[in-house]
């Protein structure tokens, strides 16, 4: 049975936050390419967004008017994104055996053309999401005069894009206090570190800066998340960044904080260990 | 000419773009190659690791590391900066023709994991639109090498000279069939294979697709000539109007769009000089999607079975005038042209999703994908 979307505890989070995980190595090791890293690493927050009580979505009514929307910007993370919104029902979970083949919903990237439910846009250049997810939240607020919300989340090495900055830029101009981002703080990227590829710090001062409320998170830590979630609802008159601190591959143990697992998936022998550290 | 298709090894043309980089790097100074995250994949880490001092690592930002590049230009280095073609020829684009073409600077960028082979990572890292804006700036050399061979030469050629350039190259592995004395001038098509009844024009990995499709042919009666169109712009009007005049018939074939691309190039020479059918091989004004490589190829047709319906269907025209009116995107016969990607649903219909979910989690590690249907 798919969870719902009404508030979970901090420990019932933690357990589907760790089905997400599996799930996750479940449709990597069968697409046998693919991305391990981000998603695992970023498992928590989904777990909180999505079943922290935080959005207003219904699986059986996708695309509902005034639904609150999640912007996948890092394109590439969309395994925890489709384990996701398998679990909270919006697909059979087994689709997720369907990752990258020919055919599937499950495309390599986000791909609008397949019709996926809780996909709200194509995205994998990255940058590009958060700049839909402005004009989402500008819609919502400034045009239509709802309530929804919008979401977006970035990688820490996609705050390279400059057309990021131009998205902050807007979200800020124009007030957007519908609109909250995560950045999914892992400090990793292909090439290596952030500060080694080409430093991004610090975060927190240029995003207030840029007048956003931006709250520092513990990526892994699922009550301060929900918590945070909620802080960004009650803030009027500015867009949010939530700066979620994350390691790469989280939950792995020979995934964690380690780079070179942004891009590769898990081959059978290294998923087996895998489920098992997921289990223990 | 018969060839032997089973004595080639296959390796990615991207190899050839890092060792020829390494190359002119030992043979200039002035060489500085800037990374734009993934050097592994794009082999600029080759660079990297024989010459860190002239190596700058940029991020994932392709519109300012063209912007620099044309800095480093301007300031007389030979910058080259290679990305994912998706990233670095489309999504810089106004870098490309202001900062770069319009100054003539000396900027050259490496396009990697080019067309649809890409595979799995699907429609957004499929890049098959670059070529048709690429060969509408002034100013641009495009090369599209062939096999690994003929792209660590095109990838020296395009350090040699000064001016911007651009070269494309895949992911896959494909085959290798030229040799280091195979001839290779930037700006000159190369006649592959002799043959008067029709030309296959052909970049890229399709060279040797066209070859396979001419030995099909040749027992069929029909000999091919066999073009190696590697430089799409400057364009080698010379050979291709030559082959039209003498072959009577043309079919191009590339891994891109087909509208826009090196057979459009290659019909406007035709058009103004010595107009006879012509047929396109490449894709159909349609996006692509996730699969494996060589499924992808199949299913758009972008393989010699669909040069060889394009030959049989472009030698009919030659013999006899037609009056029907076809799309410039219709491949082959009507009918026999390439699918488009499935529908969401056709190949994994929900009542089978439904019935696999019974079955979800698996116990332990699953083998394998959901089986598709049909």
């Amino acid at each position: 049975m798919p969870y719902t979307n009404e508030r979970q505890t901090p420990e019932k989070l933690s357990e589907i936050a760790g089905e997400i995980r599996r799930d996750i190595i479940r449709s990597l090791v069968v697409a046998k390419s693919g991305h391990s890293g981000g998603p695992l690493g970023s498992s928590d927050i989904f777990a909180a967004l999505y079943f922290g009580g935080v959005m207003n979505y219904d699986p059986n009514n996708p695309w509902m008017e005034g639904r609150d929307r999640f912007v996948l910007s890092a394109g590439h993370m969309c395994p925890v994104l489709y384990a996701t919104l398998a679990n909270a029902g919006f697909f059979p979970r087994s689709e997720l055996l369907t990752l990258r083949q020919f055919g599937s919903r499950l495309q390599g990237h986000p791909g609008r053309d397949m019709h996926l439910p809780g996909i709200e846009t194509s995205s994998g250049s990255l940058g590009q999401g958060l700049s839909i997810a402005v004009g989402m939240a500008m819609a919502d607020k400034l045009v239509d005069g709802n309530t929804a919300r919008v979401y977006s989340l970035t990688g820490d090495g996609e705050l390279q894009e400059g057309s990021i900055w131009e998205a902050v830029m807007s979200a800020s101009h124009f007030k957007l206090d519908n609109f909250c981002m995560i950045v999914d703080n892992n400090d990793c990227q292909i090439d290596g570190r952030i500060g080694d590829v080409m430093n991004v710090y610090p975060l927190k001062e240029k995003f207030e800066s840029f007048n956003f409320h931006t709250i520092e998170v513990d990526g892994h830590d699922l009550a301060a998340l929900v918590e945070a979630f909620e802080e960004a609802k009650s803030v009027k008159g500015k867009p949010t960044c939530i700066i979620a601190k994350t390691y790469m591959g989280r939950g792995v143990s020979f995934m964690e904080d380690d780079y070179k697992w942004h891009g590769n998936p898990p081959n059978p022998a290294q998923a087996e260990q895998a489920l098992a550290d997921l289990d223990a | 000419m018969t060839m032997n298709f089973e004595k080639y090894d296959s390796k990615p043309t991207r190899h050839g773009f890092g060792e020829g980089l390494v190359e002119l790097g030992e043979k200039d100074e002035r060489i500085v190659v800037l990374g734009g995250d993934i050097t592994g994949s794009v082999m600029t880490s080759m660079f990297k690791d024989k010459f860190p001092d002239r190596f700058f690592s940029i991020g994932i930002a392709e519109q300012n590391a063209t912007t620099i590049a044309t800095g480093l230009a301007l300031s007389g280095k030979v910058p080259f900066f290679a990305s994912y073609g998706a990233f670095c020829a489309l999504r810089n684009a106004d870098q490309l023709r202001i900062s770069v073409c319009y100054n003539e600077a000396n900027v050259k960028i490496g396009g990697g994991h080019s067309g649809i082979s890409v595979g799995p990572d699907g429609a957004t890292h499929q890049i098959l639109e670059d070529m048709a804006f690429l060969r509408a700036l002034p100013h641009m050399t495009l090369v599209v090498p062939c096999d690994y061979v003929e792209a660590r030469k095109a990838t020296v050629a395009i350090g040699e000279f000064d001016g911007p350039a651009y070269i494309r190259f895949g992911r896959s592995a494909t085959p290798v069939f030229t040799r280091p004395e195979t001839p290779f001038v930037l700006g000159k098509a190369e006649v592959f294979r002799p043959g008067n009844d029709v030309a296959i024009i052909a970049c890229g990995p399709m060279v040797w697709e066209a070859l396979v499709a001419a030995e099909e042919l040749s027992r069929e009666g029909i000999e091919a000539r066999v073009i190696n169109l590697h430089t799409v712009k400057p364009l080698d009007v010379e050979t291709v109007v030559t082959a039209a005049r003498e072959c009577g018939a043309v079919v191009t074939a590339e891994e891109h769009q087909i509208l826009g691309g090196m057979g459009s190039a290659v019909a406007q020479a035709i058009v103004k000089n010595a107009p006879v059918p012509m047929e396109f091989v490449g894709v159909t004004d349609t996006f692509g999607g996730s699969g494996d490589p060589d499924h992808l190829m199949e299913v758009f047709g972008l393989t010699s079975e669909y040069i060889v319906k394009s030959v049989r269907k472009v030698v009919k025209r030659k013999a006899q005038e037609s009056s029907s009116i076809q799309s410039i995107t219709q491949v082959g016969e009507l009918g026999e042209g390439p699918e488009n990607y499935p529908k969401p649903g056709e190949k994994y219909p929900m009542e089978e999703l439904q019935k696999a979910e019974a079955n979800y989690p698996p116990e332990g590690v699953p083998e394998k994908s959901l089986e598709p249907v049909g």
